[in-house]
């Protein structure tokens, strides 16, 4: 983990705990700080308390146990709308009797701000969507992708630092939604806001975020950067929650520095790369990406171990072919190869020898 | 191809075409038929349930309301001749209306409908019944001498009914005898039947269970002559009408039946003519020789005067205003209940204010709209909170709440408004537990009942319901993201209420208020049990007047202003609210 025990970050949760009905603990014992600026995402599958969290940050809800800081002043008493933070909520929760610009006024209002500058701060903040045009129109009247903008404009427009977003994107259509996270994110680095974002969608998770942290069970399995969490994850968990894996159990056998020997629980001996297993003679679940898979031997190194591998179904999926094999007994190991002109379109049935780089495959918690 | 069809739509310049060159509307319209017709199948029976039962009803009713052709089928000639009276410019009308009103009077009192034509003017002329109860009775009086005088010439024939058909009665005269038919056809207020009961009766026809005939095809078996109605024709007239009655009312052969008295005065009017002489003289008919007799005499009797006699009768016929009333009233339609419903009435200069002893309507109007909107507003206040508990607790809780709101539903209204009086009456729980709380002196228990502030506790209570329901739905319906959202953008819990959901809760106060306030503003029950007398509606108004005064009209009168009313109330809340904005349900 980073250090989180620095003066300067910016939110800060210090050992926070949430429970909802005094038995289980939805979030449990979180810690987690982020400086002023960073885009920082919570993924996880639902029920894995991200949400809980930032309803906490929020003020939505009240942590059970810990402490919850914003610029180095504790939050647990503040009431939601002294916290001056801006939020995106998942269905946008537009005022639906307002007009977009009353949307917009409405946090310049309450802070009885002056007219003019209500009028200004407003334009501002739709230009900056490119919505200029639509302040006169009811959020009904507009399209999904819009009212996503209004959204993020009215969580914007009274200069929050830090602006929450709880799933904004979830629906929206796929195109729309690629388009967006990019203008979320320039939105954001423009004006150099924090951004806490939970996702339950990975790829939003590893498109945008400077750091992503993943939830499981109430608890941050790792908090990386994207490429770190995507190439390097630390446990079983987080392997199989980001991307594709495929996975195989077995004991270690000898480990060698950055290296190491695994005996399949088909007896076939792989090459990988010690992550959480310490010694000879512990059970791993081993970890490697569908792309770093390699059945054409002359890639490999020589003295790599290769194992046999039968094809079962071939997949054209356009810019990847996506192959499914059988290797060790395990009928869903799955291959991924670039659309090439030169790369071999394998048939099912063929009999080939797979094989991959130690460091790409990662001998994880069994 | 495509290039042809292509050029065909930019060319065309008519209706567009459907594949088979058939107008598109029109294949549309053929399409969705089939469709239409089973929906309209589906909704049938309640359409034809409703339409039998519920509107025809009610339209009937509010006919009523303007409906007036007792008058003028009561006293058809005497309507006629008052069509010539101006009560400007006479006191009394003159002999003829007497003459008319006599003859009128007669076979309605003969019918016993007279009373029912007192009972209708009295609503407009109170006392103008008990003229026409006691008038009804005497009218055989008027003319005694002359009635005697013709009897004491020939006592065996004139009082022989075959006597009287032989001389006045025939072959001819049929145009008479069915316009003597259809006034008394009035009179019974037999209405014609519609082409539905001609089908229906038809039907019954054929299964051999058929109509009971009615009035206008019964045969009359009997006719006039051409020599009496010429010599006679008054008589004729009257003997007619006495035909038609002895026949059609009896069930007897009016050969054999002496006339009633009106057909002796006819005569005795007949023969004091001034030609009558002669015309007897001429006469060689049956009982040429009794009828000279009886003109003699007659001519040495003064004529007839009406007039006097129906003074004899009662003094008050000398009065111009039952004329007037009568004359006011003889119209078909008349606005006079309506006049009547808010407080007016048709005075001698055209419309004016009734007396102040009698204005009670608007007043009751007035008090009938402040507290519905009193009940309306309460039901608010007490409903919202409830209403917005109710919507954001757990659903288990909620569902426990529910039953409790629900739960007037499954009381009578009686036991409720009953439970009501207990609670509140001088002597019951609550005074008795102020007393006992030393709040109130014993001898100064609170009024709580039997005035308004009774009926409006006691209907805002059972209306209550009516107001949480769509409340609630509407409320259910407003996801919490917007509070929150609201409070997020920096607004304190007030203003996030104020400004973000009580706005969107609007729609349901809108249908809640209207359900309450369509519904207490006709409510009748509640306001009857503790209202007392400042307490009661106008529907307890209309009540009294369909069952207790049988005033139909005026409780029609009063009961389509109150619908206008409604739809005018409604009307306005659409245009300023708008009821799109009304929900009912999520």
């Amino acid at each position: 983990m980073l250090d989180t025990a620095t003066g300067d970050a910016f939110v800060e949760f210090d050992r926070v705990q949430k429970s909802y009905d005094g038995e289980t603990l939805v979030v449990k014992d979180l810690n987690l700080a982020l400086p002023k600026g960073e885009f920082l995402t919570m993924l996880g599958p639902s029920g894995s308390g991200k949400t809980t969290c930032l309803m906490m940050l929020a003020g939505f809800e009240t942590a059970t146990y810990g402490d919850i800081r914003l610029g180095g002043v504790s939050i647990n008493n503040i009431p939601p709308h002294k916290r001056g933070i801006g939020m995106v909520f998942q269905n946008y929760a537009l005022f639906p009797h307002m007009t977009v610009a009353e949307n917009l006024a409405f946090p310049l209002e309450v802070r009885k701000m002056g007219k003019s500058e209500r009028e200004q701060k407003v334009k501002r903040a739709l230009d900056m969507v490119q919505m200029g045009d639509f302040g006169g129109r009811r959020p009904a009247q507009l399209s999904g992708g819009q009212q996503q903008r209004i959204a993020l404009a009215r969580a914007l427009v009274f200069e929050a630092e830090l602006v929450l977003m709880d799933e904004p994107l979830g629906a929206l259509d796929k195109q729309l939604r690629e388009h967006m996270q990019f203008e979320i994110k320039r939105i954001a680095d423009n004006l150099g806001i924090t951004v806490v974002y939970v996702t339950h969608d990975q790829t939003e998770a590893l498109t945008m975020s400077d750091r992503v942290a993943v939830f499981n069970d109430g608890k941050i399995q790792q908090l990386a950067p994207p490429d770190v969490l995507y190439e390097a994850p630390e446990n079983s968990f987080v392997a199989q929650f980001i991307g594709e894996n495929n996975t195989m159990e077995g004991v270690v056998t000898e480990i060698k520095g950055d290296s190491c020997l695994v005996q399949l629980d088909g007896g076939a001996l792989i090459d990988a790369k010690p992550v959480n297993v310490t010694k000879a003679g512990e059970r791993t679940q081993v970890s490697i990406r569908p792309e770093r898979v390699e059945f054409n031997a002359e890639r490999l190194s020589p003295d790599a171990h290769l194992l046999d591998a039968e094809v079962k179904e071939f997949i054209y999926m356009g810019d990847i072919f996506r192959t499914r094999l059988s290797v060790a007994g395990n009928d869903d190991f799955i291959i991924k190869s670039r659309n090439a002109p030169d790369q071999e379109r394998l048939k099912p049935g063929q009999k080939i020898k797979i094989g991959w780089l130690a460091e790409d495959c990662r001998a994880l918690d069994a | 191809m495509a290039d042809a069809t292509a050029d065909q739509a930019e060319t065309q310049s008519g209706p567009m075409l459907a594949a088979d060159g058939t107008p598109l509307k029109r294949s549309l319209a053929r399409s969705l038929r089939m469709q239409r017709i089973r929906a309209l199948m589906l909704v049938a029976p309640l359409l034809i349930f409703v339409l039998l039962t519920f509107l025809s009803p009610i339209f009937d009713m509010l006919f009523r309301a303007v409906e007036n052709r007792i008058v003028g089928d009561t006293l058809p000639r005497t309507v006629e001749v008052l069509k010539d009276w101006d009560p400007e410019t006479s006191d009394v009308p003159p002999e003829a209306a007497f003459q008319a009103l006599y003859y009128d009077l007669f076979l309605a009192a003969e019918a016993k409908k007279h009373t029912r034509l007192g009972t209708r003017l009295n609503y407009e002329d109170p006392g103008i019944s008990s003229l026409f109860r006691s008038s009804g009775r005497s009218l055989d009086d008027l003319g005694e001498d002359h009635i005697e005088a013709i009897e004491d010439t020939a006592k065996q024939d004139w009082r022989e009914g075959a006597f009287w058909y032989a001389l006045l009665g025939g072959d001819a005269g049929e145009p008479v005898v069915e316009s003597a038919r259809s006034q008394f056809v009035a009179l019974e207020g037999e209405t014609p039947r519609g082409p539905v009961g001609v089908v229906w009766c038809g039907l019954r026809n054929v299964v051999g269970a058929p109509c009971p005939p009615s009035l206008s095809r019964m045969p009359l078996n009997f006719g006039l002559s051409n020599d009496a109605m010429a010599m006679l024709p008054t008589t004729s007239l009257q003997y007619a009408a006495f035909g038609v009655f002895t026949v059609l009312e009896d069930g007897e052969a009016l050969q054999e039946e002496d006339p009633w008295e009106a057909v002796y005065v006819a005569m005795a009017q007949d023969l004091a003519a001034p030609d009558a002489a002669a015309k007897v003289a001429a006469y060689t008919g049956p009982g040429a020789a009794e009828l000279q007799a009886a003109q003699q005499a007659i001519a040495a009797l003064p004529p007839i005067s009406f007039r006097d006699g129906f003074a004899e009768i009662d003094e008050d016929w000398l009065d111009p205003t039952v004329w007037r009333s009568i004359k006011a009233y003889s119209p078909k339609y008349t606005p006079g209940y309506f006049l009547n419903a808010v407080d007016l009435e048709m005075g001698p200069d055209g419309v004016q204010a009734r007396p102040e002893s009698q204005q009670i309507y608007v007043m009751l109007f007035k008090r009938t709209l402040i507290m519905s909107m009193a009940i309306t507003i309460s039901c608010i206040m007490l409903g919202y909170p409830v209403a917005w508990l109710l919507s954001n607790l757990p659903d288990r809780k909620a569902n426990m709440l529910m039953i409790l709101v629900l739960l007037p539903f499954w009381t009578s209204l009686l036991v409720r408004t009953s439970a009501w009086k207990v609670m509140l009456q001088q002597q019951g729980v609550i005074n008795d537990t102020l007393v006992w709380l030393g709040i109130v002196s014993d001898t100064n228990r609170l009024v709580m009942i039997n005035n308004q502030f009774g009926t409006i506790v006691a209907m805002t209570h059972i209306l209550l319901p009516f107001m949480i329901l769509p409340l609630y739905s509407v409320m259910k319906g407003i996801p919490p993201s917007y509070l929150r959202a609201a409070k997020s953008l920096g607004a304190n819990n007030w203003t996030a209420f104020w400004r973000v959901y009580f706005p969107q809760s609007v729609p349901g106060i809108g249908a809640g208020s209207i359900l309450v306030f369509i519904l207490a503003i006709g409510y009748y029950i509640t306001p009857e049990l503790v209202g007392g007398t400042t307490g009661t509606f106008i529907s307890n108004r209309i009540a009294y007047h369909i069952s207790s005064s049988l005033n139909w009209g005026l409780a029609a009168a009063l009961g389509s202003i109150l619908l206008v009313a409604v739809l005018v109330l409604y009307w306005a809340y659409d245009r300023i609210v708008g009821i799109d904005n009304v929900k009912l349900g999520g």
